[in-house]
């Protein structure tokens, strides 16, 4: 399969099964595009009086020449691999924590309904978390790195269990051959110079919420009393970002209300962020803030004008990184992990206050999906097993897209959401994905033609 | 070739052989907790 676009003057095409990229000129664009179900004698008849013979020839030659490097047109072999690797026996290496169900902001359009996710306000316990990370090591096989997420709500709300499950996890790393990746997710209410240094020390990563201009993230990211978090929280995440060495992120919800989100991630780049991820939101459609699918033209004109200032600044040695805009080429994941999906429901698990086990943050509290809990383990195999196999060839609409390979069949938590299924796929947040791809794949044409 | 620039050459298949080890990170523990995004993170096969 082969798919092939033009962006900011660059003619891009993508042989997918192979995961080859290549940036053409005008005439190999053209004849690619009628190679499949053309021969060679129509080609030439079509493209000689626009290009001329020799031109023609030529890139029919050099066409050839990527064939017989299975660099073009080559066939997607996986399905049997990957329905073979679904199967294979299951390990956990990845767990979000639930700290805390509470919050001290009022996002308008959290998922975890103000930090309470359709349950009662809780903070997980110092006992509960344990287990978690005992069950983590004891279910994660040979696998050497075990990644641990402090999410909430609001996980600072409960930052001396963080510290307390940090130094247990920290404590049982020799023991076992594990090693700990502990991350979280703030609003960064409650940040300060000891929480900032305990995660210096601890944290792989970090990942600070904050939607961008002042008047659209205190829109959106008011405090209980309806007034704005903006200004209490941007001093405190840019001392922290300055002090991660590139090891966090500023992270952002855009939503119906500012389709112009360009501005805020440019926003960000201004307040001396460098590393950058702001994402659409997902919400009932009904929601006035929901993103609609008339939206989408505006969505992904405003993903090309940020992939051309992104270039701009990049080339000006003023660049950030746009968590959505980067893509690994070269030394990227391998066929499994791309199309194995997210690993929710099996190699990625949430953990509730209290301890239950849901297959990822934004299923819990939809209580069809409870898998089981601290204590007793993983009970409810049929909704794992539904999990474990789905994977790209499980969704119809992922099967033949182009963008199967880099999302990896998308959220399940969307598709479930959208369609009541795990195995569909939510159509709006696909249009915007495979944008961002294309975007992603252009900026490395164009960083490469400066080099 | 003049007329085509390759950008990653990498065949894919390669990584079937040695690849599903499985250490890399979870997609939803970097940075986006409500989309899957898989091709910009890194492999970390150390016997790739």
């Amino acid at each position: 399969m082969i798919h092939q676009y033009k962006n900011n003057g660059y003619n891009i095409v993508m042989d997918i099964a192979s995961g080859s990229v290549h940036v053409v000129d005008d005439v190999v664009y053209d004849a690619i595009a009628m190679y499949e179900d053309h021969t060679k004698e129509e080609i030439m008849a079509a493209l000689t009086p626009v290009y001329g013979a020799e031109e023609i020839e030529e890139a029919l030659n050099e066409i050839q020449e990527l064939i017989d490097q299975e660099m073009l047109f080559t066939e997607d072999e996986y399905q049997q691999y990957v329905t073979d690797f679904k199967k294979r026996k299951t390990v956990v290496k990845a767990l979000c924590l639930h700290v805390a169900h509470d919050c001290n902001l009022a996002c308008k359009y959290c998922f975890a309904e103000e930090g309470e996710y359709h349950g009662r306000r809780a903070l997980m316990s110092l006992e509960v978390g344990k287990k978690a990370l005992d069950f983590l090591i004891e279910n994660s096989g040979n696998r050497v790195n075990l990644e641990v997420d402090f999410f909430g709500g609001e996980p600072l709300m409960n930052w001396d269990v963080v510290k307390e499950l940090v130094a247990y996890g920290r404590s049982r790393e020799a023991e076992c051959n594990k090693k700990f990746r502990f991350t979280i997710t703030t609003n960064g209410v409650l940040l300060n110079d000891e929480i900032m240094d305990f995660c210096n020390r601890e944290m792989a990563n970090v990942v600070l919420s904050l939607d961008g201009r002042p008047e659209v993230n205190d829109r959106m990211r008011p405090f209980r009393n309806g007034k704005g978090s903006y200004e209490v929280i941007v001093p405190k995440f840019q001392k922290f970002a300055k002090s991660r060495q590139g090891q966090y992120y500023v992270r952002g919800t855009f939503t119906h209300n500012n389709l112009d989100f360009a501005s805020d991630v440019l926003h960000f780049a201004d307040l001396g962020f460098d590393q950058i991820s702001i994402e659409p939101v997902v919400s009932a459609p009904s929601e006035p803030y929901a993103i609609r699918e008339e939206d989408l033209p505006q969505i992904l004109a405003e993903y090309d004008r940020l992939a051309v200032e992104y270039i701009k600044r990049k080339k000006e040695g003023r660049g950030f990184n746009f968590f959505h805009f980067m893509i690994d080429l070269s030394q990227g994941p391998c066929v499994a992990k791309r199309l194995a999906g997210c690993g929710s429901g099996t190699e990625y698990l949430a953990v509730t206050p209290w301890g239950d086990f849901y297959p990822c943050h934004q299923f819990v509290g939809e209580e069809e999906f409870l898998l089981g809990n601290v204590y007793d383990g993983i009970t409810n195999t049929e909704v794992r097993d539904e999990f474990k196999l789905c994977n790209v060839y499980a969704k119809d609409k992922c099967r033949n897209c182009f963008a199967r390979f880099y999302c990896s069949g998308g959220c399940a938590a969307n598709s479930y959401h959208f369609h009541g299924t795990i195995t569909d796929a939510y159509d709006i947040g696909c249009e915007m994905q495979k944008k961002r791809i294309e975007c992603a794949i252009m900026i490395k044409a164009a960083l490469a033609d400066q080099d | 070739m003049k007329k085509i620039k390759t950008l990653t050459a990498n065949t894919l298949k390669n990584t079937m052989k040695k690849g599903g080890c499985g250490e890399c990170q979870t997609s939803c523990q970097s940075a986006c907790k409500t989309s899957c995004t898989v091709g910009n993170q890194s492999c970390e096969n150390a016997n790739r």
